[in-house]
């Protein structure tokens, strides 16, 4: 557990050290989400129907900026083998990576996530809902991506190849997140569609990173 | 493809705290394949407590496969790998920590500094950085960004984590490779030290190294 919060501890420093990477996610967010009141015009009650969508695709695009360089610069300094060789088990190895890329991109979508919505005229009781379903959502994506991020690794042409991973394997997440805030704005019960998310949770919690590192495994072989 | 046996392999367990001269790192009859392209078969060798085996041959001969190999990174497609007489790789993450490896990319990150890229190390052995950074000599630089580092102090700080391990094999990779002579020196008593401590050391090299009484093997 030390050698967890070890890996996570040094990839937080190297992400707070190349700021502008870790940034870039964040302000591609907020961008492509300020994008659609151009495209769709600024008519509340349309806008406002659709922010729940906008904010999620948006998210889950941004969230896959930083995964192409998740492992990719450790395997290609060096750095992989010797955390594969820190008697840390590769799943852990996988799972602190899961961590650090949630803190350093899901923490800030969560974050930027509210104002965007309101920023969009999304219905204002529906936001904490939104935030909740994002929540389970965010976690999902950084475990779905490292485990995407990790397949592709040492493939020549991984960074095209990893959004067609990622994207399909996170449409129902994206499809019971997106309704639960919908459910909200709409006045039903959001419930059942958190508590599937959080189901998938349950279930990717363990599984992704078994998967994840197998993959590590077998990139540095 | 020729093999040598520096030691007989081991049919026991040593008894701990002697000063046995058992083998006990051994690989039989060891074969990877790299791809499709076999890179070397039929490799055995055995390591006594505080002994050195160096890797010597062509370029392309499987030198570095080797020493993955025996870091548990590249899975032998046969043979066996044997720690203290029982399968080495049976817990993949239990060999980690017995291994310290250099490979021939120092792994350095160029954005943080020359102590902050031995913090994981240092977490992970809880020894002090300062002591690795005076072993080899890199003490005066310890806050500057590792990217203004020269090729040959690279090599340094990846040394450096050497020293931090508490691992008892060590992997080195053309470990020489950018160093000056007072650097050499300087390594060749921390080889000197882990041997004198029990600890085995394993190196692929195609210049002389400061290791005295080394067996070779010779790859082809």
């Amino acid at each position: 557990m030390r050698i967890f919060w070890a890996v996570l501890a040094r990839d937080l420093r190297l992400s707070l050290r190349h700021g502008a990477d870790t940034l870039a996610a964040l302000l591609f967010f907020m961008v492509t989400a300020s994008l659609f009141p151009l495209a769709i015009g600024p008519a509340p009650d349309t806008l406002g129907r659709i922010a729940p969508g906008i904010v999620w695709v948006c998210a889950l695009l941004a969230a896959l900026l930083p995964l192409d360089r998740l492992f990719g610069a450790d395997l290609d300094d060096g750095s992989l083998d010797l955390l594969l060789l820190s008697g840390l088990p590769a799943f852990g190895i996988a799972a602190a990576k899961s961590l650090s890329h949630w803190v350093v991109t899901g923490v800030p979508l969560l974050l930027a996530a509210g104002p965007v919505a309101i920023m969009l005229r999304m219905p204002q009781d529906a936001i904490p809902v939104l935030l909740l379903g994002l929540l389970l959502g965010s976690l999902l994506l950084s475990l779905f991506g490292t485990m995407a991020a990790s397949i592709v690794l040492g493939a020549r042409r991984g960074g095209v190849l990893l959004p067609l991973l990622v994207l399909p394997l996170v449409t129902p997440v994206l499809i019971f997140g997106a309704a639960a805030a919908d459910a909200a704005a709409g006045g039903f019960s959001a419930r059942p569609h958190l508590l599937l998310l959080a189901a998938m949770l349950a279930a990717a919690l363990p599984l992704c990173p078994l998967a994840a590192g197998a993959g590590l495994r077998a990139a540095v072989e | 493809m020729h093999a040598i046996r520096a030691a007989r392999p081991p049919r026991w367990k040593c008894p701990p705290g002697k000063p046995e001269r058992f083998a006990v790192l051994t690989a039989e009859g060891v074969a990877v394949f790299r791809g499709e392209r076999l890179v070397f078969r039929d490799v055995s060798l055995a390591v006594p407590v505080g002994g050195a085996l160096i890797l010597a041959g062509a370029n392309g001969s499987g030198k570095s496969t080797l020493l993955r190999m025996l870091a548990g990174l590249v899975r032998p497609a046969a043979g066996l790998v044997l720690w203290d007489g029982a399968d080495a790789f049976a817990d993949l993450a239990q060999h980690g920590e017995r291994v310290a490896y250099l490979g021939h990319q120092d792994a350095v990150k160029p954005g943080l500094t020359v102590t902050e890229n031995l913090h994981f190390a240092a977490a992970v052995s809880r020894r002090p950085i300062p002591a690795a950074l005076e072993a080899v000599g890199l003490e005066a630089l310890a806050d500057l960004p590792s990217r203004m580092l020269s090729a040959g102090q690279k090599r340094r700080l990846a040394i450096a984590r050497l020293v931090l391990s508490t691992a008892a094999l060590w992997l080195l990779d053309e470990p020489t490779l950018g160093l000056d002579t007072a650097s050499i020196d300087r390594f060749g008593s921390l080889l000197g030290r882990h041997r004198q401590g029990g600890g085995i050391v394993v190196a692929a090299t195609h210049v002389p190294l400061p290791l005295p009484g080394a067996t070779e093997l010779r790859l082809s």
